[in-house]
């Protein structure tokens, strides 16, 4: 796909849907810088795959929902590689709950790293990518974003938000050729869906026209489509990799 | 040494692409030379490359015409 020389910052990529971004980025030439909050030892361990498999990378502590914390990853990422081509903006949490029971700071909590902290990484890359005249912004939203979820009205609000965070970015910038687009993932194998009952798993299989859970790799693989020259006419725009579980 | 007002009026003509003749110290960035709100941002980024200095975006929101800028940089730089 092209992605040769690139740059490619990836939030949360320690583990799950961001950790196979960051490997697949790099089998197609970027060098990664491999964001993670709290799990250093399972980032270097993502590095030391990359680095295994002949590709560049490093990895960066950073916590998306805070101002400063986000501008030293953008740095560290320029200081590194000499510029930022391609943002993923995967990093997120989940604190679910009813929402009649759910606390002020659980809501906040999840609004500020998976909501906020896409704001502020954007934000950040911004002056860099129109200097550059080039970038590419690939956001990790949820199909839950788009159809609603009992349960987890916190991450449902935050992902819809970035859906339309999304939108506005990809307009304010496209005169810029930096373009921004979304990816609303279904049920996918991480850690985060192996954690729900089994139950409810069994009831989301059913919803789902392909009849399984997906994997990390069909997202990423959707995410190297977005930041190389065969999406150079897509901005704005939300993909659903959820096995037809929502048909809009 | 080139003055302020000729590295500021370079800045603006690279980056507008207006004649150099229109880059008067009352003309407004938006009204006079056809920039829209991401130009006045980008220019603003590029007086601070070109000037060596950081603008915060409350001082920004303040430069609308190349007087504006000018004076801005002189007080900042004297």
């Amino acid at each position: 796909m092209g992605l040769v020389g690139k740059c490619a910052v990836v939030t949360g990529a320690s583990r799950g849907i961001g950790r196979a971004i960051a490997l697949h980025l790099a089998s197609e030439g970027a060098k990664v810088v491999v964001n993670y909050s709290g799990s250093e030892q399972k980032a270097l361990e993502v590095v030391e795959e990359i680095k295994n498999n002949g590709g560049e990378a490093i990895a960066v502590q950073a916590n998306v929902a805070e101002s400063d914390s986000v501008q030293n990853l953008m740095k560290t990422a320029i200081d590194t590689y000499g510029s930022i081509d391609i943002l993923v903006n995967n990093a997120g949490i989940t604190r679910d709950n009813l929402l009649m029971r759910m606390k002020e700071n659980e809501w906040d909590d999840v609004i500020d790293t998976n909501l906020k902290g896409v704001f502020l990484c954007t934000k950040a890359v911004t002056r860099q990518m129109m200097k550059q005249r080039s970038g590419r912004i690939i956001n990790i939203s949820s199909i839950v974003g788009v159809a609603g979820n009992a349960g987890q009205a916190n991450y449902v609000a935050a992902k819809a938000g970035v859906i339309g965070l999304t939108k506005t970015t990809a307009q304010e910038l496209a005169s810029r050729n930096i373009l921004v687009n979304a990816i609303a993932p279904g049920f996918i194998t991480t850690e985060m869906t192996e954690a729900l009952p089994e139950e409810i798993k069994e009831t989301m299989l059913k919803q789902i026209p392909l009849a399984k859970l997906g994997q990390p790799e069909d997202v990423a693989k959707a995410v190297v489509f977005f930041a190389s020259d065969s999406a150079n006419y897509i901005t704005g725009q939300t993909l659903q990799i959820d096995g037809g579980m929502v048909m809009a | 040494m080139s003055t302020v007002f000729e590295r500021v009026s370079k800045v603006i003509v690279d980056r507008l692409g207006v004649d150099e003749s229109e880059v008067k110290l009352e003309a407004s960035f938006r009204e006079d030379l056809g920039a829209d709100s991401l130009d006045v941002v980008e220019l603003v980024m590029e007086l601070e490359d070109e000037f060596d200095m950081e603008i915060s975006d409350e001082d920004a929101e303040k430069i609308a015409t190349v007087g504006n800028a000018i004076s801005y940089i002189e007080s900042k730089i004297s």
